[in-house]
């Protein structure tokens, strides 16, 4: 009698790596980003797009800064609060800097957590992420409120050039409109997550399909890059 | 099998991160603080801002760990930004001095 045994040849070959590796990936027709799953892929993407967007908008802040003949005014003073003595200079902003940077970190735990399936974890942290952002948009709420106290508008402002108020509204304001809904999103997936409809391949109330822990993963994507799009927002908007 | 092809690092790494974050935070809001002028201060706010974004993006997104197809489809395409930023760096300084010959400096 001949013994059957089965063998496995249907295993992937190794990638080949470096510019071997990206001729590879990018040629005859396959899908090009390996080990990702395809929403991680499509959530990159987006963000790509994203930064053209922000990067339009501190162009254009550069380009009105550069082109006024009226002195811009001086970040340092205008965002400078004072808790009973001395105003101390742009003590607001950095704040809220630390609590962005402390949602990142959150958010990057809760995504470990989430691939060691860690449930309550992963949930518990990121809804700490999510309150760390409403905290910050609080926060950005108050900062708007009191410079539009002192008359800031977009066509104007008290101490200098006037497209220091339309840069500030926009710039600011498309951020914070990205941190309140990545907010939102954050908790409807960490009450995913603590339900454990990903342990269970619950399907989905709008899309009806079987989510899993990479879309923690891709939530932190976005997360991390509102982060980003911050750092870059501090250092030419605060900053310079 | 469940097939989750995820990113699975020790813990270590991302509290590590977050605090060289803090750190570079807190040494660009120095620079404001302590009121360094010029070009020290803005190579200085580069510097730190150039460092910050490189980490969140590398390890907080696992950039460093992605296949370079993926790597550089996503770092490559905003490098022409810098080219649109130059362009507008012209323009905003023609505009000024447009500004200067017609209206005169103001003060």
């Amino acid at each position: 009698m001949v013994e059957h045994s089965q063998t496995a040849t249907g295993d992937d070959l190794a990638r080949p790596d470096g510019w071997d590796g990206i001729v590879a990936d990018w040629s005859s027709d396959q899908r090009t980003f390996k080990n990702v799953p395809w929403g991680k892929a499509m959530m990159w993407i987006f963000l790509l797009s994203d930064t053209f967007i922000f990067s339009c908008f501190l162009i254009s802040y550069m380009t009105v800064r550069m082109s006024t003949v009226v002195p811009w005014p001086d970040a340092s003073q205008v965002f400078a609060l004072s808790f009973g003595g001395e105003p101390i200079p742009l003590i607001l902003i950095a704040i809220m800097t630390f609590i962005l940077i402390s949602s990142s970190g959150t958010m990057a735990m809760a995504v470990n957590f989430g691939y060691r399936r860690d449930r309550v974890k992963s949930a518990v942290l990121m809804l700490a992420t999510a309150a760390f952002g409403a905290t910050f948009v609080g926060m950005q709420a108050f900062e708007w409120t009191k410079l539009i106290m002192e008359g800031v508008r977009p066509w104007g402002n008290p101490w200098g050039a006037p497209q220091f108020g339309s840069s500030f509204f926009m710039i600011t304001g498309f951020h914070g409109f990205h941190v309140s809904v990545g907010v939102l999103f954050l908790i409807l997936i960490a009450r995913k997550v603590w339900r454990g409809d990903f342990d269970r391949n619950t399907r989905g109330f709008f899309t009806s399909r079987k989510g899993n822990y990479e879309v923690v993963e891709i939530m932190g994507l976005y997360w991390h890059f509102v982060d980003l799009v911050w750092v870059f927002i501090f250092a030419f908007f605060y900053l310079w | 099998m469940d097939k989750v092809e995820g990113q699975q690092h020790p813990i270590g790494i991302y509290l590590k991160i977050w605090g060289w974050l803090f750190v570079l935070s807190t040494a660009s809001y120095l620079v404001d603080y302590f009121q360094i002028e010029s070009y020290l201060r803005w190579s200085l706010i580069v510097l730190f801002m150039l460092l910050k974004a490189g980490l969140i993006v590398a390890v907080f997104m696992h950039m460093l760990w992605e296949r370079l197809a993926l790597m550089y489809a996503i770092t490559v395409p905003p490098l022409l930004v810098v080219v649109l930023m130059i362009l507008m760096a012209f323009e905003g300084d023609y505009t000024f001095l447009t500004r200067l010959v017609f209206f005169g400096a103001t003060s």
